[in-house]
């Protein structure tokens, strides 16, 4: 009961992280309810899907189909989120000064919430293939599931759930003239974390071997196994032992989106009519 | 206007892709890798320590002989695996200096191991 508290509380936290802050960085716009519940919806399905096929996925690309997998699904997180930064910056202004053109707004805001909508869903697949796997070996070990195993797993998902709640409420105290600010920095170094974790996983795979010496180690101050060391490794991409590639990847992806921020966002008059 | 920022944004993870895709072009997955065998049965790691040369690329096979899925992992290795029934999975480690390395199935923590660099 105990493990299944652990591994589903683990899980639901890291993905719980990731959604209560697409739960600020949307707070306000009509139908983002809709858009994260059909993104935790689609990542549970996801995940089960993952789990059902890791066996034939991990045969995939000489045995290394799983880190090729996630290593794929990440890059997509990265460019979704990137995608909205960049639109945000764009057309956030419009958004908040125009209220008179919500119902415009909200068709094109649509779109952003889209691309945040899948964020949401790969986070969920992610965290949740492993939920399903752990679980299922448990059950499948003691020869059916049991009710301590479904109370320890309830409990952790509740105590996981409280988390996403936590971070979503402590970001919307920000006032609304710092939440854009706060929110698209938060997003932009989720991003490049996720991109360093995507190089990990080619790095584990022996995919990319170039630039793989160890640049720091600070484990002794913070271990990423930790709760907060695994906290920080989901929010900004902590590791203790980054590699020179992953710190590559890291500061090109956080200067990628800064470079576009900047290039979009150079014409606040403009104002694309409607075709 | 917006119709062009998802373009310029994938040409730029294609560009970033190329790039990592160059620095690859190097011998790949050198010939001195120190081909590591691993078992996992009654959730215990045989052998349940590894030894390998320091400053050479290391390659863990381990295979699952539990009646349970398990996820081979190792915070000081960095390396995390899922391993389903009946399987063997490849895990590669870069180089190591000295010491003595920590990993365990994460899908059941009293399973540990450890690798040896001398």
């Amino acid at each position: 009961m105990l493990a299944a508290l652990l591994i589903v509380f683990r899980e639901v936290f890291e993905a719980g992280l990731i959604v209560g802050i697409i739960m600020a960085v949307t707070a306000g716009v009509p139908g983002r309810g809709l858009w994260v519940s059909a993104g935790v919806a689609a990542g549970v399905i996801g995940a089960c899907v993952v789990a059902l096929f890791t066996g034939g996925l991990s045969q995939l690309f000489g045995g290394s189909g799983q880190e090729v997998f996630n290593a794929g699904i990440l890059s997509f997180a990265v460019i979704m989120l990137t995608w909205h930064n960049v639109w945000m910056a764009r057309h956030g202004r419009e958004l908040a000064a125009e209220l008179k053109a919500a119902g415009e707004a909200v068709v094109a805001g649509s779109k952003s919430l889209a691309a945040l909508a899948v964020v949401v869903a790969i986070a969920v697949l992610r965290e949740g293939s492993e939920v399903v796997l752990f679980l299922y070996g448990v059950a499948a070990a003691q020869g059916g599931a049991s009710w301590g195993m479904a109370f320890g797993g309830c409990i952790g998902l509740v105590l996981g759930s409280l988390v996403c709640l936590a971070t979503y409420l402590g970001l919307v105290t920000i006032p609304t003239r710092y939440l854009f600010g706060v929110t698209s920095t938060l997003i932009a170094f989720l991003a490049a974390g996720l991109a360093a974790q995507a190089i990990a996983f080619l790095q584990q795979a022996a995919i990319v071997t170039s630039l793989d010496e160890t640049v720091w180690d600070t484990s002794w101050l913070l271990s990423d196994s930790s709760l907060l060391g695994r906290a920080l490794h989901t929010l900004i991409g902590y590791v203790d032992q980054p590699t020179a590639m992953q710190l590559i990847v890291y500061a090109a992806t956080l200067a990628t989106i800064v470079v576009l921020m900047k290039l979009f966002s150079a014409s606040p008059r403009h104002r694309p009519q409607a075709a | 206007m917006s119709e062009g920022a998802p373009v310029r944004i994938a040409v730029g993870f294609a560009a970033l892709l190329a790039v990592a895709a160059i620095c690859r072009a190097e011998p790949t997955r050198a010939d001195d890798t120190t081909n590591l065998s691993i078992t996992l049965k009654d959730h215990q790691f045989e052998p349940a320590e590894l030894h390998a040369p320091a400053g050479k690329p290391i390659a863990i096979h381990v295979k699952n002989l539990n009646p349970i899925v398990s996820e081979f992992e190792s915070g000081d290795l960095h390396f995390e695996k899922i391993v389903p029934v009946g399987t063997e999975a490849v895990v590669y480690v870069r180089p190591l200096q000295p010491g003595r390395y920590n990993f365990y199935d994460d899908f059941h923590h009293a399973t540990q191991g450890y690798l040896v660099v001398p």
